[in-house]
């Protein structure tokens, strides 16, 4: 009986040394940009799936070129930018003057490229007359100043608001362009009885289900059973409902660019990435998660 | 003979170490969320954290309306098990006959085996969007359905320590209330009943105690609004529970930042409110046991 043991042991012994061996090797890789066949890319998490799957399809264009993609927000990857140890850093928002001015101390000039859109649709139960809302509107709505469906054109109903949880960038996102309109000094709160849903799927299925309802999530998350609201920025329109034609010509007001940054004027590979990532088969992705394809 | 003895010892010093590792794993526990949760007191004005606001990427760290969130869904919960539970007890070990009581015993412990997440998406499939409907409320999202599904939830253990506390009543209390002429109500409510009281109150605080660490159910059917419940009307509106906010909130806060040390103090509060349901309960046994002495005696 003890005679087959140790070749088992042996293997196990054999494929923890490779394992360690293989996971050295690529940590090794991923901190060195200098390597010709590797591109590091990492940053926004709303990004994070999208670089994901680019990466694995332009496995099929070029497989002597590997990505590696990392999540842990916009900042984390333009710090990493900074520090020379990414070749592209993804972001949902722009790079700020300050994170500018530490790239340029470090001697890099770092080149901005819009790779995809998001539009954050404003739904409601299809049995809810009100087609359209502003800006204003909104953020009186879940800020809690407004409470009945009648001030805003509807039935007498009270207003029930769902929001993502508030470590989703999509929560940040809508406090920061929609209750405060943008406005960095207002300090404007979601109204604490604001329902905060763990997850797309819960307010879709309440809002499917609730006439009194009104939720908000990304385009790509939104399905046929539930009413989209047409948003304008002012009372005098023009209210306008979220697409992929809307978002680009800048006409639907809550939507937002994502961006990849490179250190400097992209050469080489991360440059035929990039080009690759602006084309027609990068760009169809994009539609297929549920983002908003570039213009271009 | 000197291998049995051998043998022997190194078992009873397993089963002793065994034993012991409880207690060794929760003083384990209980130290890292007191590392992990006590600089909270510090980086936090005690007046920040009794307010009545709670929304952490602002820095408001409000604990009440969480507290308040965990207490009123318990109640409610309590509300719901409490008589359903002991009506089932007392049904099952005085009442049932036989062939009825083989087959109540294993249902209700199938109950009990039911996972929290099943009954969260029954909830929100079904019991939310129907009492929305039948109570004409904003949403059916609230207070109340997490209540009646922890409820539903806390039964079982209900169900079964209170059984097991009336099925060790002495049968001669009961024929003893018989020969004197009472009816079989007045034998439950009168002397079966109150001779096992202390075993019913620990099954209570067993039902309470499983009700308030529960986690998954509540975060998918109470909404989540950290609104501070007023009085037992907000059993009608969303509620914000302290699992629930640990659950939804721990998985993508940075390690080390003061909404973390926020979320461990919540754990801490958590776990003495458990440790005091669970040291009343401990109360209750012991009580029980010096009353079967002294019958005995």
């Amino acid at each position: 009986m003890p005679a087959p043991r140790p070749p088992t042991q042996h293997g196990l012994a054999i494929a923890l040394v490779l394992g360690l061996l293989l996971s050295g090797c690529k940590s090794s890789s991923a901190d060195s940009t200098t390597d010709g066949q590797t591109i590091v890319n990492k940053g926004s998490d709303t990004i994070v799936n999208l670089a994901l799957a680019w990466a694995e399809a332009y496995h099929q264009v070029e497989p002597q070129v590997s990505i590696s993609v990392t999540g842990g927000g916009s900042g984390t990857g333009i710090a990493a930018l900074i520090n020379g140890t990414v070749d592209l850093a993804n972001a949902s928002r722009q790079i700020k003057p300050e994170e500018l001015q530490a790239a340029q101390a470090n001697g890099f000039s770092p080149v901005e490229f819009v790779v995809a859109r998001d539009a954050i649709a404003i739904i409601v139960n299809p049995d809810n007359p009100v087609e359209q809302l502003t800006i204003g509107q909104l953020s009186d709505i879940y800020s809690g100043k407004i409470f009945n469906w009648s001030e805003v054109g509807g039935e007498d109903r009270p207003i029930v608001k769902l929001s993502r949880e508030t470590n989703s960038g999509t929560h940040v996102y809508f406090l920061e362009q929609v209750l405060r309109r943008g406005d960095s000094e207002d300090k404007t709160l979601f109204s604490p009885d604001t329902l905060l849903l763990p997850s797309s799927e819960g307010i879709t299925a309440e809002v499917r289900d609730n006439p009194n309802a009104i939720g908000y999530d990304g385009l790509g998350y939104v399905t046929p059973d539930v009413k989209v609201i047409a948003v304008a920025a002012e009372l005098s329109g023009p209210f306008v409902l979220p697409s992929g034609t809307t978002v680009n010509n800048g006409q639907y007001p809550i939507a937002r660019d994502l961006y990849m940054y490179s250190a400097d004027q992209p050469t080489g590979r991360v440059l035929k990435y990039l080009n690759w990532i602006l084309g027609p088969e990068a760009q169809r992705i994009v539609s297929e998660l549920g983002f908003v394809p570039t213009s271009s | 003979m000197r291998a049995t003895s051998r043998s022997e010892y190194i078992v009873t010093r397993l089963i002793k170490a065994a034993g012991y590792s409880a207690i060794v794993f929760i003083g384990l526990i209980f130290l890292f969320l007191l590392r992990e949760g006590t600089p909270a007191l510090f980086e936090i004005p005690l007046g920040d954290l009794v307010g009545d606001r709670w929304y952490p990427i602002e820095d408001l760290f409000g604990m009440l309306p969480l507290i308040g969130g965990s207490l009123l869904v318990t109640i409610g919960a309590a509300l719901v098990a409490v008589p359903l539970g002991l009506l089932t007890a007392i049904y099952i070990a005085e009442v049932a006959p036989r062939s009825a009581r083989e087959l109540l015993k294993p249902a209700v412990e199938i109950l009990a085996g039911l996972p929290s997440v099943m009954l969260g998406f029954l909830g929100i499939v079904a019991l939310a969007p129907y009492l929305r409907r039948l109570l004409d409320l904003p949403t059916g999202l609230s207070a109340l359905t997490g209540s009646l599904l922890l409820g539903g939830i806390a039964i079982p253990s209900v169900v079964s320590v209170a059984e097991d506390a009336l099925d060790a009543v002495p049968r001669t209390y009961r024929e003893a209330a018989r020969a004197l002429g009472a009816t079989r109500w007045q034998i439950i409510w009168r002397v079966t009943l109150p001779a096992a009281r202390s075993g019913v109150l620990t099954a209570i605080m067993l039902g309470v105690g499983r009700v308030i660490g529960e986690t998954m159910t509540v975060m998918m059917v109470t909404g989540n609004a950290p609104v501070l419940p007023t009085g037992l009307g907000s059993l009608f509106r969303p509620t914000r529970t302290m699992t629930a906010t640990i659950a939804a909130e721990m998985g993508e806060v940075a390690n080390g930042s003061v909404h973390y040390h926020a979320l461990f103090l919540i754990g801490i509060l958590l776990f003495l409110i458990s440790l005091g349901v669970n040291l009343l309960a401990a109360r209750f046994v012991f009580r029980q046991r010096t009353r079967a002495e002294r019958v005995l005696s």
